[in-house]
């Protein structure tokens, strides 16, 4: 049962973003690269399943600059993958060659039993991948997902939609699913995990044998701008009852808001 | 130009996030065609206002209950005798799982929580970075575009024009996932990421109990209650209540945060709002820096004067 785990390497969420002299990306400069938070639910589910299912083998997937995202490999396999695959790309990628990459060589190692993806990633927070991934692969998925039961081939998901709403799917594998928060407690990885991880298998897999590249993405960015910077803040002083009235006051006829 | 939008209704009216989305199609001058799901689809009653040529409902089968995939096989079907330059949708948990497939499926380009948009020329732009940016977006001419867009982002104008769109059955099927339970849910509040009005709380509330006090404020407001990380993983709240960059990202007209101290992680997913009120008992509380109006004071007095106030304006 091959079983994988797309993670994506993002800027840790403490990064304050700097943009480059023409605007047109974030100066990477200084940045410190984590696996994207989403990605670490999906490992850990993709571990718990082989703890249950001891034949099943967890194969890590990215694409990214192998330069940076062979640490995030690492990170994956020293929390309990057995390998890891490394497609190498210093392009942007729109979403859709991203996930044509992923399926790409996935099929290449013969499809999957499971794949589990993050719900979106922390940086460009498109949440396609996972869903584009699973039509190329012309399987199931379900995302936002916050607890599954397996019974053999059967998944039972549950996932929380707008309101408060709680969904559960049936799905039958092979299905992809991404994680939310709350499926699960990601493990730290270990001494010995990371010790063990740095003899685990990378494969590298160059985009041009996946028929991917960054010219056939239709999609680009440009033109970043920073969050404008607000005026000092109207501080309101006075008692409980008075800064309330002061700031119903001002919230109705200054800012305009009520 | 043919621009397809996905609707979504609430007791038979339009929402405000799909009227959004008329509005910037009204704007181009493109043909508009729609297509909703699920009982009462057919039976929209303001449809009729927006100069829509055909709407397309899906009640029955697997359409009458919520199916992503379902969805993207009738959406799909639509297409395939609509030819639409453009499909646009709200940016919700549905729609992000049919959008994407459909951008597979016809060969197009996707791309989701747009915050500004115009068709014609195309001009729109995106949060990056769970908002601590944003960028436009540029997409290759002569791809089919499949957008969607954040509620409560662009204006609504209502062209009140034209009469009730022809509407033509859509059937879809699912074979890969059934919805086999929905429960709870409520439809009174707005969720966060369509709420004009948030108030969130923090862990200067000290205890999960006292988030009623946070409930009480937003009742006479008809806001929605969001939350820092800090009490989410304190299990004081559920996660959907999370704000920021490993929560939700909003951008309502007035939010405001009560004993939250204003982490990089916090503010990247709020920093948008039109106005923000903090309330804070530490003055350097970081916060502010990034508040319209600050209020130094302890929430657990702050909060019942507000209630008062909130409720002395209907
Ligand atoms: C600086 C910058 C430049 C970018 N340039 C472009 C661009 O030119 N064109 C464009 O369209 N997009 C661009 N992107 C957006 C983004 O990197 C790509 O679209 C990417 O393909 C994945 O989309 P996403 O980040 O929205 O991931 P999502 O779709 O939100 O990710 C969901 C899940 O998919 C999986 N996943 C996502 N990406 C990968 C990956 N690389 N490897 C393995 N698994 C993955 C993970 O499990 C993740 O949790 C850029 C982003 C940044 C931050
Ligand atoms: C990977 C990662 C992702 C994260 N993602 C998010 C995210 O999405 N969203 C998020 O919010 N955080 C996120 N965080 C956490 C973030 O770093 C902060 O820890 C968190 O936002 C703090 O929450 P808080 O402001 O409620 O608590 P605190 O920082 O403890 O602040 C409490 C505040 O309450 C004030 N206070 C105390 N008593 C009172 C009173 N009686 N009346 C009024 N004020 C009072 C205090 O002065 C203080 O400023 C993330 C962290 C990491 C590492």
């Amino acid at each position: 049962m091959r079983i994988f785990v797309c993670i994506k390497q993002v800027p840790d969420t403490e990064t304050r973003i700097k943009l480059s002299a023409d605007a047109g990306k974030i100066d990477e400069a200084g940045i410190k690269w984590v696996i994207n938070p989403y990605d670490e639910f999906a490992i850990e589910e993709a571990i718990k399943f082989k703890e249950a299912n001891p034949s099943a083998q967890v194969t890590a997937i990215t694409v990214g600059p192998k330069a940076r995202v062979n640490n995030a490999l690492l990170t994956a396999m020293a929390m309990g993958a057995d390998d890891s695959i490394l497609i190498d790309s210093t392009e942007s990628l729109d979403g859709v060659q991203t996930a044509k990459a992923l399926a790409a060589a996935i099929q290449k190692e013969g499809g999957a039993h499971l794949i589990y993806a993050g719900k979106l990633s922390i940086d460009g927070s498109t949440s396609a991948v996972g869903p584009m991934l699973a039509e190329l692969l012309k399987i199931p998925h379900v995302s936002v997902a916050t607890e599954i039961t397996y019974s053999g081939s059967a998944l039972t998901i549950k996932r929380e939609v707008e309101g408060g709403t709680m969904e559960t799917y049936k799905v039958n594998t092979p299905a992809l699913i991404a994680a939310n928060k709350g499926l699960n407690k990601p493990r730290f990885a270990s001494l010995p995990g990371i010790m063990k991880a740095k003899k685990k298998p990378i494969k590298e897999i160059p985009t041009s044998d996946l028929g991917v590249t960054g010219a056939n993405s239709a999609v680009s960015f440009s033109q970043f701008e920073l969050p404008k910077e607000r005026a000092a803040c109207k501080m309101i002083a006075g008692d409980a009852k008075a800064q309330a009235k002061e700031l119903v006051r001002l919230l109705r006829e200054e800012a305009k808001v009520l | 130009m043919k621009v397809l939008i996905c609707l979504d209704f609430q007791d038979g009216h339009l929402k405000n996030s799909t009227q959004e989305l008329l509005t910037v199609a009204g704007a181009s001058g493109a043909e508009i065609i729609t297509v909703a799901f699920g009982n009462g689809a057919d039976k929209i009653s303001d449809l009729g206002d927006w100069g829509i040529q055909k709407h397309y409902a899906g009640t029955s089968g697997a359409l009458a209950k919520p199916s992503p995939e379902a969805y993207t096989d009738a959406i799909h079907k639509v297409l395939a005798s609509e030819n639409c330059d453009v499909v646009l949708g709200s940016s919700t948990t549905v729609n992000k799982d049919v959008f994407p497939r459909l951008a597979i499926r016809m060969d197009g380009a996707f791309i989701s929580d747009l915050t500004e948009l115009k068709l014609a020329p195309f001009a729109a732009r995106r949060p990056m970075y769970a908002g601590k940016c944003t960028a436009a977006v540029n997409i290759k001419d002569g791809v089919k575009k499949f957008l969607l867009v954040r509620p409560n982002q662009l204006t609504i104008s209502n062209p009140k024009k034209g009469r009730a769109p022809e509407v033509a059955t859509v059937d879809g099927a699912a074979t890969g996932t059934e919805l086999t339970d929905v429960a709870g849910g409520s439809t009174k509040t707005l969720d966060l990421t369509e709420a004009n009005i948030i108030i969130s709380g923090g862990r200067g509330l000290k205890e999960a109990d006292k988030f009623k006090l946070l409930y009480d404020m937003a009742e006479p407001l008809g806001a929605t209650v969001g939350a820092s990380r800090a009490v989410v993983d304190l299990g004081w709240v559920p996660h959907s209540m999370q704000v920021g960059q490993t929560g939700k990202t909003v951008a309502p007209s007035l939010y405001i945060a009560c004993g939250i101290s204003g982490a990089i992680q916090h503010i990247a997913g709020m920093s948008s709002s039109k106005v923000i009120v903090a309330i804070n008992t530490d003055e350097k509380a970081p916060i502010f820096q990034k508040s319209t109006y600050g209020i130094v004071g302890d929430i657990f007095e702050i909060a019942p004067a507000l209630t008062e106030e909130f409720k002395a304006l209907k």
